[in-house]
Parts: structure tokens; sequence; C-alpha cells
């Protein structure tokens, strides 16, 4: 098997070598052109074969396999591949945009960007995870943000895909550039948790807002396995204008046990996207680093931690879900809020759900401040019968002249799961079916919907 | 694109389940891993149905319970030396000359196919470890192998002179590229014991090197219904019913 060096000019396969791109140790990649497929700029990747063949071209493989089962704009298109005994390439989609490593150098970076780079690459998380694939080496290098705005994640070399034999499983290494951002279950060997990317995600969020890496630079496994449990430095601490709903989502990225991270990208993105939403700990709260006894306790509570003999069940978005419900707080005396309220607690057997109350308010500049606090009041009174954590909940007042395309760029903005809202009340009926806001949402809407009845009188 | 079925066991209704899902995702060739008759009461009508396959090309092997029908059934226990005498019982002389001139093992191009392990075949070994499907890789010395026998789906995957395990999700097409060894247990039609009563085959596309396993729901009631009719054990007809 040969993969020569190619140069510009060259051709093969069909395919001709523009220019060649500055890539990692892994693999050479160039910028290329084919007669035939001008949809899109291609370009060309190559295993670097050298001294461990072996494992360039596991990756090299991994990518192969993965990247033609990935839809979206969240990951480069495949084109086609080489024959991998005789001339193993991959070419794909040439992702235009900037890379995040870029935007690095201008850290620290302001609060709000921050949350908006992070929230564009929650949101790839989410697409890839609903794929039933996890990235595992997450890193400013790997992720480009196209000039539309969407973040798209480069090299799947170490993912791993739910449904596919996983050939990393035997023997893990990272690479040195990796190991930052690697999450503490993937030094015990376990690749089978989505929540790793979540992690992986926090250390680069840490990065932009303080310009230093959490755990440092590990040069060996030994400084690898510091991330178990050694708490890292609240960023507030690095830069003092970090603010603390923002030092909580960061600090609850990068907790060692999976469980007490955000359950799913999409509700890590809809903390970034609303910070208003976050329920601040003490971890957002504190402004000091662990002291040695603190650290010491952490350490001891850790020693336990054994690598996974089994994979662990693959937790993937569908399990922890954002329910939307559309509550319509402006007519207190609806006879569907306590429909709603009894479907609501039907539907919370759902594990990690985040609850999100939903009403809408025509536009008025005049009297808006006061409708949106009647509202919130009211939608908390609605909540409290349900019992749920203060931290499982938000409450959003949206002022806009069409409710149904409020509620459906919410929805959509925000990776809602399931919409839940009542069908028709009294004041919309005599419009029919066909005008009501649940008509539109429930054609439109681009989860399912879930629509509410007051059970009648008469059974007919 | 070829379509492997194995260990029907005198299923026709979960065979006619499989055979129109193939035919319906693009099965070009049919392979048969052995196991015609046993367990279930529909023999004469699955070894004319196989027959008429390998009337038209199919690849048909032969199985332990095939086997059994000729020669002894003496190592299989009380319910499946009842099937067999009931097999025996139904097949013509022509049906029994067809099973007894079956193939232990088929090779073509990349392929080695077989009922049980492609190591000393006719011993019926069960597939049951990466010890053993490493030790049939090497005897099959190609790109894949696939086999029956064990009634549940794998896939075995070579990497650095060991087999490693994974039990793949009915309908996801797996990549499967020549440059590593793969073998796979394709799963039973007639007599799942996972379980899930629905039937079991997997679709081979060579040119695009994936593998895809499927679990095709069937009438099992009316299979149990013709097992109890035949007079044969109560429990096989319960198994079927259960899947287990």
């Amino acid at each position: 098997m040969t993969a020569t060096r190619l140069k510009p000019g060259d051709t093969i396969d069909g395919f001709t070598v523009e220019s060649v791109v500055p890539a990692g140790a892994m693999a050479r990649v160039y910028r290329v052109s084919h007669p035939a497929r001008r949809q899109f700029g291609m370009v060309l990747k190559q295993p670097r074969l050298g001294g461990d063949d072996a494992e360039f071209l596991l990756g090299f493989e991994t990518e192969l396999a993965i990247l033609p089962a990935l839809t979206g704009p969240h990951a480069p298109r495949f084109v086609t591949a080489g024959d991998l005994e005789r001339a193993p390439y991959l070419v794909m989609e040439w992702v235009d945009g900037q890379p995040l490593a870029q935007e690095l150098q201008r850290a620290p970076l302001p609060a709000d960007e921050v949350a908006w780079f992070g929230a564009l690459v929650a949101d790839a998380l989410h697409d890839l995870h609903r794929q039933d694939v996890i990235h595992l080496d997450l890193k400013p290098d790997n992720i480009v943000i196209r000039h539309s705005g969407i973040a798209t994640l480069l090299d799947f070399g170490l993912a791993h895909h739910a449904r596919f034999p996983d050939l990393h499983l035997e023997e893990q290494r990272f690479a040195a550039g990796s190991a930052p951002y690697v999450s503490p279950e993937q030094v015990l060997g376990v690749r089978g948790d989505a929540r790793s990317d979540l992690f992986a995600l926090g250390v680069v969020l840490y990065e932009l807002a303080t310009a230093r890496l959490p755990f440092g630079v590990p040069r060996s496994m030994a400084g690898m396995r510091d991330r178990l449990w050694r708490m890292p430095i609240p960023p507030c601490v690095r830069v003092p204008s970090v603010p603390p709903w923002l030092q909580e989502i960061i600090l609850r990225c990068l907790e060692p046990d999976p469980a007490a991270r955000y359950p799913s990208a999409a509700q890590l993105a809809f903390a970034l996207r609303h910070p208003e939403s976050v329920a601040i700990s003490q971890r957002g709260w504190r402004r000091t680093g662990p002291g040695l006894a603190e650290q010491a306790g952490r350490w001891w509570r850790a020693r336990h931690i054994q690598p996974a003999r089994k994979r662990l069940p693959n937790l993937l978005s569908g399990e922890a879900p954002i329910i939307m419900v559309a509550l319509d707080a402006g007519n207190p005396d609806d006879p569907r809020h306590e429909a709603l309220q009894r479907n609501a607690k039907l539907i919370f057997s759902a594990g990690d759900f985040r609850l999100v109350l939903v009403s809408v308010i025509p536009v008025d500049l005049e009297r808006s401040e006061s409708a949106q606090l009647r509202h919130r009041v009211w939608m908390r009174h609605w909540c409290d019968p349900l019992g749920l954590a203060r931290n499982k909940i938000s409450l959003h007042v949206l002022e806009a002249a069409d409710p149904a395309n409020a509620l459906l760029d919410f929805a959509r903005t925000n990776l809602v799961d399931l919409i839940v809202l009542g069908a028709p009340g009294p004041h919309e009926a005599p419009l029919g079916w066909w005008r009501s806001v649940a008509s539109s949402v429930t054609a439109l809407a681009h989860c399912s919907v879930h629509v509410v009845r007051v059970p009648t009188e008469s059974r007919g | 694109m070829l379509a492997l079925l194995s260990d029907i066991h005198a299923n026709i209704a979960a065979l006619e389940a499989c055979l129109a899902h193939a035919d319906a995702h693009g099965a070009k060739r049919y392979a048969f891993l052995g196991d015609l008759v046993g367990y279930n009461a529909d023999v004469r009508e699955v070894v004319q149905r196989v027959a008429d396959y390998a009337e038209q090309g199919a690849i048909v092997l032969k199985g332990n319970h095939d086997e059994a029908v000729e020669t002894s059934s003496a190592y299989l226990n009380d319910a499946s030396r009842a099937a067999i005498d009931w097999a025996r019982s139904q097949l013509s002389a022509e049906e029994r000359r067809f099973l007894a001139e079956l193939p232990l093992v088929h090779r073509e191009d990349d392929l080695c196919l077989v009922h049980a392990t492609v190591d000393h075949p006719e011993r019926w070994h069960y597939l049951d470890s990466p010890a053993a499907a490493h030790r049939s890789m090497e005897a099959a010395a190609c790109p894949y192998t696939f086999v029956g026998h064990v009634h549940e789906q794998r896939l075995y995957t070579e990497q650095q002179g060991r087999a490693h395990a994974f039990h793949p999700s009915p309908g996801t097409a797996i990549p499967v590229l020549r440059n590593r060894r793969r073998l796979a247990i394709v799963g039973t039609v007639g007599q799942p014991r996972d379980n899930n009563q629905a039937a079991g085959y997997c679709l081979f596309d060579a040119a695009q090197a994936r593998v895809t396993f499927f679990r095709i729901p069937y009438d099992y009631r009316a299979t149990a219904a013709r097992i109890r009719a035949a007079g044969l054990p109560e429990a096989l007809a319960y198994r079927i019913e259960r899947g287990f």
C-alpha cells in the first residue's frame, strides 16, 4: 500500500490537487477539484504512513466508516474514498469558515461571545449525538465556524458510532494535542458516553473565557488522571469578569462524574443561550480556588473509581429531552390549564428532561414590562403543583404578533424535543381548527407535538 | 446483494417473511446455511422452497439437524429427536437425498460460508467465543465468513490477531472493509432464542462493503399451532411463542 506525498498539479483517480492544507500529525490534507463534482469545494485526506502505521490507519479506517453515515451541516460531507489497500484516501467537503483555534488567539473573550461559540458547538454535538455518534476528540483545531454561523466538526478518526463495531476499544492512545480535552471516563477506557463531548466542550469554553487550560497540558497518563478528581481553578479567579452563570456552566461541564454534567448537548446549548435560566450553585459563585483540604477530599472520594469493564450504555440525547409547554398565560381562567398540568405530569417520567414554559404576548411597547411580569408570575403559579426542581424549569415570555411562528422558531432554535400545548380554547374555538395556533404548530413543528384537550362532559 | 438465511428449522412462515423482505431490499443471490429441518413442523414446505432456490443457483449447506435425518440423532434431546423423527416421516426419498447431498462448506472469492465452524465443520461446534471466532477466521483465510448454528446475531472483527465481538443493531448497514477479517453469525430464521420472536437473517453488499442484520416479525402463533397439530412436543411450540 502506498500513500505517496502529493503536490499541486498531481492527479489521483480524477481528482486534481490544487494546494496543500496545513494539517495535523495523522494525515496529509490537500484542496482538490474534480471536473464532474462542482457542487462544493473538496479536500483529500491521506493517512500519514510512518513508524506507527497501525495507529494512523485505525483513525483513518474509523473516519472512513463513520463519515459517510453522517448527514447535516455539522460534519463534512463525504464524497468518496480510495481503495484502502491500494491507495488509501478520503475525499470530503472543504469546510469554509474560521477554525475556533483562531478565535482563541483573542482569548480571554467576553462572556457573551464565549456563550455564543459554545452554543454553536453544542448544537453541532446535539446533531451528532442524535445520529448515534460521539466525537471524542473535540478541540479548537477540530471546530470550524462557517460563515453561515454554524459550527462544523472535523476529524472523526477517534469517533464512536453506537451501531458500528469500535476499533478503538481495544487500545486507546491520545495524541498530545488532544490530551487537554479528554474526559475522565475516556482516560478510564469508556468510549460510549456522549457526555464526554460535553466535558471537552467545557475545556474549550474554559480556554475561550480565560486563555488557560483547566488541567494544563498533561505529559503522561498519570498527568491525565488528575481530571478524575482535581477541581480546576474557577474561571473567575483567572479572569474576574467571568460572570457566575458562565462559571457555573463551565464547571458543570468539567465535573468528573458524567452524571453531574448537563445530560445532553441540547440542554447545555439551552443554558448558554439563556443565562438567566441557569440555576447558579456554589460552584458558580465561588471566587477562590479549592484549598489543599478540599482537593485532598476530592482525591479521597475518587480513589475507588475503576475503569469500566463493560461499555456503559449510551446516553444520547433521546433520554434527556427538552419539553416545551406553551401556555396561554393571558387567560388565567382557561379550562385547559389544568388539563395541561395533568398531561405534563404524565410526560415527566422521561428521565433527565428540561421543562421550558413559554407564553406569547402581543407586541406592545408601552405595557410590555408589566405584561411580562404578570405572565411570569402566573406561569410560576401554574407549575408549582408539578413539584419540579427549580433547575429543571425556565420561563419565557415571547413578544410577537404571530404566536404560532414565535413558538415554532423558539422550539427550533432551542432544540426542543416535544411541544405540549392546548387544543383551541374558548377564545380561539370560533375560528376553527385550521386557523388555530395548535394546528399551525402541529403542522409545522420540527419535533413531536402533544395536543391536550379538555375532556368534554358527554361521551356522545 | 447476498441474502444469508440460516437455521430455518422447518418454519415456513418465518422463511417466507425473510425471503419477501430480502427480495424487497435488493437481494440478488441467496445462501442458506443449513438446519433446514428440526424443531418445527413445516418440513416439506421449507425443504421444497429451499430446493427451488437451489435450482435457481442459491447456495445451500448442510446443518447438524439435516445430517441427523440420515444418521444418528442420539445426541439430540428428546424434543429435538421427536422433531427429527417427524422430519424423517414427512420427507420423500428425493427430499432426503437432497438433504444428504448438501455440502458442508462453500467458498468463493472473498467469502466462506459454513453452518457451524470453518475449522472441523463436521463436529458442529458452537462458535461462542472470540477464540472460536478467530479459529474459524484463520481456517477460512478470507475477508468474510458467515456462519449459523448459534441462534444469535453477532459480528466479529479481527484486530491485532484477536477477534472482537459486536452485537449488531437490526437495520443498521455496518461498514465492513476488506482490510480486516470479519465473521458474521447471521442468526436464526426459525427459532430465535433471545426473547425476541422475530426471524433473523443478514444482507451482505460486497460492492459497498456493508453488512446489515435484520429481525423480521412473522406469524409465530400460526407456526406454534402447526407444531401442536403435528403432535410434536409442547415445549417446541412454547419456545416459538416465547422466542427463547
